[in-house]
This record gives C-alpha cells, structure tokens and sequence, in this order.
C-alpha cells in the first residue's frame, strides 16, 4: 500500500514537476484558488479535526493564516494529510504548497532533501512517556524497553543516538502515526512512547486517564518546528516567513484579532510606526511580497497572533497544557524572536 | 533488423515495405520498437531532468553511510552505526525470512483445506468453504490489522508477569509483545554430533526411498509388505504403549511448565497419544519400506543423544528487566504477519488444490483400483501425478503473490525490505527515486527465482509427451 503510494508519487514527481516549475508557486496557488497545505495526520492541540469535521489545531492555523494573507479568506485551504514518511514526497512533489506539520529543522534535510525552512512555530524536545506504574523516574533507567516510535522522524535518530551514547539497548517498535502509536501504547504492546515532548503532552490530553502516565523529566534533542517549502522558489518561501512573522510581531505590539480591525483603520500618525508597516497603513510592505497591502490584518484577523494561536491550541486551558516556556517572546523570558518589520 | 536488405531481391522497391506482406508486418514490428524505445527515453530522460531541477542527483553513496537507525528484528549483525545497505540486508533477509515461513505454512494449510472442501462429512466441507471464502474475500491488510489487534490487546503484556501475584510464566509464554518459546543451545561439540547424525538419518531415508523405487522399477517388486495380522496386532499393541508413554511425558512437561492442573483432560488426553500411537506403528508396519524409515529416521539420533548423555539442552525465556530475555522470540508483527499471509494465501491455494483434484476423472480411481493399488498407492502413483500438473502452475503465482505482499508488513511494523530499504531509509536520505529502483530489482529478482526454481519442479511433474 505505501509502496504504490510512494511509487506514485515518485512517478507523479518524474511527470509533473516540469509542469509545477514553469510558474511560481504563488501564481499556481492564486490560480488554483486554494491553498494545499500539508498537516499532520491527526496530533491533538496541532491537528485534529473538531466536531464539525473542521481541521483545527496550532498547525492548521498557519495554514490559515497564509491562506488569508494570499487569498484574504482563511478558508480557501485544501488540507492534505501526511505522515512522517509521505510528508517531504507530498511537499517535493508539488502535492502541497507548504507542510506545516511539526517538522524538525536539521540540516540534511535543509541541504540534501532540498526543503527550505521558513523559521520556528515551535521550538521543541523530544521526550519519554511511560506509565507511572512501571516505576520509571528517568529516562535512563529504560535499558531493555520496548519503545514505539513514529517511523520517518528524526525521533527515530534522536533515540538511537540517546540509547547508544549511554550503552543501553532498546527494542524499537516503528509505527507511521500518532493515532497507532498511542493503540499499542495503551495495549501496552510498548513500555515507551517517545516523540515531541509537545506531541506527548498532546497525545497524554487525550488518553481516558492521562494521569496514570507520566513525562519523564529528560529532554534528548533539539526539535525546533516549523513550516517547510520546497527550494526554488524564493518568492512563496517569503510569504510563508513572514506571515509566521507578522503573527510573532503582532504578539509583540499588542495586536490581536480583535482590535487588528480598528487599529488598520487608524492613520499612520496616531501608530507605532512599525505597527503601521505591518498593517499596511504606511509603506508598500505587501507589494514587496507580492499580496495585498492588508494581508496581515487578514492573517490576524483570522487567527489571532501567536500568542492567541498557542493559547487556543496548546495553553495552559486546554487539555494539552503546555506553558509557553521557550516558545515566549524574547522579552518574557523565551527564545521567540521575529525580525524587524521594515 | 533489416531482413528486407539481407535477401537481396532486384526488384525491392521502397514502398513494398507497406504494400508487400513479406515485409509488412516486421516493418510495423520495427516501427513500434522505435516508438516504445523513443518514449521510454522521453520517459527517463524527463525524470533525470526533473530531478536535477529539483536541485537532487542520482546517486547511490548513501548505501555507505551510516544509517543511524535501529532495526528489531535482526537475522545478522546490525547496529545503528552499520551502513544503509546493511540495513537493507537486514531488512531483505526479514523479507525472504517471512516469505519462506509464509509459503510453507501456506501450502500446509491449502492442502488440508483443499482435500477437506472435498470431503464427504458436510459439516467439514462447509467449515472449509467458510474458511476460502472469508480469506479470499477480504483485503490481506484488514487480516494483518485484525490479528495484530488480536494480539496485541488479548494476549497479557509481559508487565502482567511480574510480582508474586503476576501470571507464572511457563515453557512458552505468549505476550502481546510477541512469543517466546525455548531455545535449542548448541554450544558443545556433542550437540554438533547429535546434529549430524539426525541429518545423516534423514539423507538415508531419502537415500533408501530412491533405492526402493529404483528396485521397483528394475525388478516390478515391491519392498516386501508386512501385512498379516500377526505383525499388525504387535505393532499396534507397540504403538499403543509407545504413545500412552509419549504422551504421559509430554502431558506432564506441559502441565508442569504451564502450571496446569487439569485432571479432566489427562485421560482424554492420554487417550488421543495412545490412538495416534497405533496409526503410527501401523502405518509402519504396513509395509518393510515405511517401517525402516522411521526406524532409521529416530533409532540413530535417540541413541547418539542418549549416549552423549543428552547434549542438547534447552533456553527458557525470563523475565527480565521490562522483557523477558532468552529463548527464541517470535515478535508480535511476525506473528501477526505471518498467520495473516498463510491463512490468506492458503485459502487462494486450497482453491487450485480442489481444483487440481477434481481435474482428474473418477475414471483414473476406478482403473486403478480394478488393478489391484490400495486407495494410498491409487493417490501417489494415478491422483496426485495428474493433479500437480494442474496445481503447480498457479501455485507459483501464488508464492509470487505472497512474497510480495509480505511488503504489507509496515503496517504491522515488521521491518522487511518495504520498511528499512523502502521505509526508513528512504525517509532519512530522501533518495526515493534510488530506494525505489533497488527495491523494485530485489522484488524482481526474488520474484524471478521463485518462478524459475517453481518452473523447474513444474517441468519435473509436467506430462511428458513422447
């Protein structure tokens, strides 16, 4: 089954492509006028869908939010989902416009696999999950565990590199997505389940009763997640750092989804100046960009700004319960950090 | 190619290559060579250029890298600082490990359930009919996802062991993370001895079988029978005693190691092993031919084993740490994977194996019987030589079938070829266009073989024409 699909797409990929590079990425999604955005298949508080069969999640809300900034309309996304495996095929392929699916920032996958990484959404570490009941205080004391891991991360590196630089052995149990990961965790078919320390707390979320399972305090790796596109196409790539951007500046100036409306119907001289380039009341920005002078008031206003974003997703009021942590602006103590808008 | 130029006739003209039947239809053959030959070159060249406007090469050095991943089950050497190609080697070896188990089982279970369909007791015909007809009619995958979830959420996770009040864990211990069954140890040189000599019994039992038939044929004698009643009623009594004890043995091994105590079942129990007993001394005692194999089959190896004052001994798996250690295990997903692809399969070769049976007329018996064969030899020497014709044919598209659906076993997490070569590897090099070239020739190549080696034997067994 996965070999035809790979398969197909590696055809899809030999065919197509000449096709998808005779035009920029923009001018095939304006044309095309829908955005496909690569998700996760199903992660709680990143990409789920809720009772309306709606995707929702911190992810899928880029997605929207790059949606209105081109389109003006945060609805005009075709959402594709992927797994660990298919995700970067999708994405070469021209399938997707762009993947935002808690993927990891490394270098080969910059260099070789030719992806372009456009920033961090979230800046993350992979974790252990284990019942408290096996008596496990710390990840070194897993030698001998049977771990499930989802295939096609860099988890799946991270863990080998972890076990073997501290001499343990493990019994690794590969799996392609989160919603299996957790069926055989909860069998108990696994001792371990590690991923994402964010993806842990969001799949704990949705366990009848998280609280018999526990994170372990150990934090193996550097997971800095973020939206990807494909090299070669400067332009889109553009589009896609700086709506993340201007989400991240918004937090910044204090602008939220509901007073973006009034503060971009202000004149330039009652603004913060930078306020006002962002908002497209002062300068050409969304011109330089190629969108809309007014793509970031729609981008916004349609989801909130990064803060807004992780409160409804990932905050500590849902059932997730992330705290911000390194994921806070610079000036309140994380590592969050937006370059200037001008 | 030109044939047209080598005959040399004088008056070939040009267009004689459309109008002149002799030519016609190679000069089509040449044109639609070319036209296929063009458009694979479109075809590779288009991807070729594709590639390398994606900014990716062709490039098959990242089989020397590490490749940084681990892999469960592994039949060779292999850590996460081996090179890709180790891992596909480990994951190649999955492959032919999980076909050749899955072919084997396959064809038993076809066989049994092909002669069943066709037996006479409805109950068991319908039971059967029921069987081919859930497993053919059902996707392979649903099956694989069905009896993994069987496994993993029915059967106790090793955690259920622990502690005093833990389930006691016996010989064999069936956990959802797999099952562990005693090891052979074969670290001694009398173990090797013991090995040999069962070896060398069973190449005698081939050996002796080829000279029996040899003899029929050179002289129209059969090995003498030793069918009065006599012999008979003494193998029988032997066969009786020899099972009761057997199964007196065995009974108490397992309630031991299982901690069983079933007094209901023993005698029914010891019942059965003293049936079976007696059908195995009879049948050797049916005929001089029979009743040597088995003796030269167990006789040496007992003794040797015996004599060497039992050099062989056995491994049971522990607990230990979170798993239990020692033993053989068999995982979860080879399980899963394994009783899938056979229980699907052998429902397909169950099918051609009815087929082939009622492909020959009840004429044949009929013949063969007014001539004297027991219903046995009627089957060896009339039935089955005319009915394998008929079988073996689709039964090698049926291995093909199963070897390459055992590329399945992602879904499960068995690592084969599909998973490392295919799967992980291709994943964290990005090379799909190489990853998927060499997976396709390891398929083709394992495939070929499969076929040829079938295609053999199938010439062996074939009709031949004079």
């Amino acid at each position: 089954m996965k070999f035809t699909k790979l398969a197909a797409t590696t055809a899809a990929l030999t065919m197509a492509a000449t096709a998808a590079h005779a035009q920029s990425t923009l001018e095939a999604v304006t044309e095309r006028d829908v955005l496909n955005c690569g998700i996760n298949t199903g992660l709680v508080g990143f990409a789920y869908t809720d009772e309306n069969n709606q995707w929702q999640g911190f992810d899928v809300a880029l997605c929207k939010a790059v949606a209105a900034a081109v389109f003006g309309d945060p609805s005009k996304v075709e959402y594709v989902s992927l797994t660990g495996k298919t995700r970067f095929t999708a994405l070469a392929s021209g399938e997707i416009d762009f993947l935002s699916r808690n993927t990891t920032w490394t270098l080969s996958r910059d260099v070789d696999l030719k992806l372009d990484f456009q920033g961090v959404n979230y800046y993350d570490g992979q974790g252990f999950m284990v019942p408290k009941s096996l008596g496990v205080s710390s990840a070194l004391e897993l030698d001998g565990a049977t771990v499930c891991i989802q295939t096609g991360t860099t988890t799946e590196l991270n863990l080998a590199d972890y076990f073997r630089a501290n001499n343990m052995t493990y019994e690794p149990v590969p799996i392609e997505t989160n919603a299996e990961a957790q069926q055989r965790y909860l069998a108990e078919a696994c001792d371990v389940y590690t991923t994402d320390a964010s993806g842990l707390a969001a799949t704990r979320a949705s366990f009848e009763t998280p609280d018999d399972h526990t994170i372990l305090p150990e934090i193996v790796s550097k997971e800095p997640l973020g939206p990807v596109t494909r090299h070669g196409d400067s332009e889109w790539s553009d589009i896609i750092r700086w709506t993340l951007n201007a989400l991240i500046i918004a937090e910044e100036k204090g602008i939220t989804s509901e007073n973006v409306a009034e503060m971009a119907a202000m004149s330039s001289d009652d603004l913060d100046p930078e306020v006002a380039r962002l908002l497209g009341v002062d300068g050409g920005y969304g011109a330089m960009l190629g969108l809309p002078a007014d793509w970031a008031v729609q981008a916004i206003s349609s989801v909130g700004n990064y803060a807004e974003i992780f409160d409804e997703y990932l905050g500590p009021q849902t059932a997730v319960g992330l705290e911000r942590g390194l994921n806070a602006l610079y000036t309140d103590g994380g590592i969050l950090y937006a370059p200037p808008f001008r | 190619m030109s044939v047209a130029a080598g005959q040399q006739e004088p008056s070939f003209r040009i267009d004689m290559l459309w109008t002149d039947e002799r030519y016609r239809s190679l000069f089509i053959q040449v044109i639609a060579m070319m036209a296929i030959m063009l458009g694979f070159a479109w075809l590779v060249n288009n991807a070729i250029q594709n590639l390398s406007d994606l900014g990716k090469d062709f490039d098959f050095g990242f089989l020397w890298q590490p490749a940084n991943y681990d892999i469960n089950q592994r039949l060779i050497e292999y850590t996460s600082r081996d090179t890709n190609a180790r891992a596909a080697v480990v994951g190649i070896l999955n492959t032919l490990l999980i076909a050749a188990m899955g072919c084997i089982a396959a064809t038993l279970l076809g066989v049994i359930a092909g002669v069943l369909r066709l037996s006479k007791n409805w109950i068991v015909a319908q039971l059967m009919r029921v069987y081919v007809e859930g497993f053919r009619n059902v996707p392979l995958l649903i099956w694989i996802l069905l009896i993994m979830a069987v496994v993993n959420e029915s059967l106790p996770s090793p955690r259920a062991f622990r502690g005093e009040d833990g389930i006691e864990a016996g010989a064999i211990v069936l956990t959802n993370r797999g099952f562990y069954v005693p090891a052979p140890i074969l670290d001694n040189f009398g173990a090797y001895i013991v090995l040999v000599v069962a070896a060398l019994s069973l190449i005698g039992v081939f050996l002796l079988r080829r000279w029996s038939t040899a003899y029929q044929a050179k002289t129209g004698e059969l090995l003498p029978p030793m069918s009065n009643t006599a012999t008979i009623g003494v193998a029988s009594l032997a066969g009786a005693a020899g099972g009761f004890i057997l199964g007196l043995l065995l009974f108490g091994l397992i309630a031991t190691q299982f901690s069983i105590s079933a007094p209901a079942i023993f005698w029914p129990a010891m019942l059965a092993s003293a049936l079976m007993g007696v059908l195995v001394a009879r049948w050797a005692a049916t005929s001089l031919l029979s009743g040597l194999m088995i003796i030269i089959l167990v006789v040496p190896t007992v003794l040797v084993f015996v004599v060497l004052g039992s050099p062989i001994s056995l491994e049971y798996p522990e607990l230990r740490g979170f798993n239990f250690r020692g033993g053989v295990w068999m995982r979860d997903s080879l399980i899963a994977l394994w009783i899938a692809l056979s229980l699907y399969t052998g429902a397909f070769i169950a099918e051609i194996v009815r087929a082939g049976i009622l492909s020959v007329s009840h004429g044949q018996t009929e013949a063969s019987f007014a001539l004297g064969l027991r219903p046995n030899r009627t089957m060896n020497l009339v039935i089955l030589p005319q009915a394998l014709r008929v079988i073996v044919p689709p039964l090698i598209s049926q291995y093909l079938n199963l070897t390459k659906n055992s590329s399945l076993a992602i879904a499960v997490g068995y690592m084969d070829a599909t998973g490392t070569l295919g799967g992980i590897t291709l994943n964290q090099t990005g090379r799909e266009m190489e990853c998927i070239l060499l997976l396709m020739a390891f398929y083709l190549t394992v495939s070929l073989t499969i076929s040829s080696v079938m295609n053999y034997y199938n010439t062996r067994v074939k009709l031949v024409e004079r």
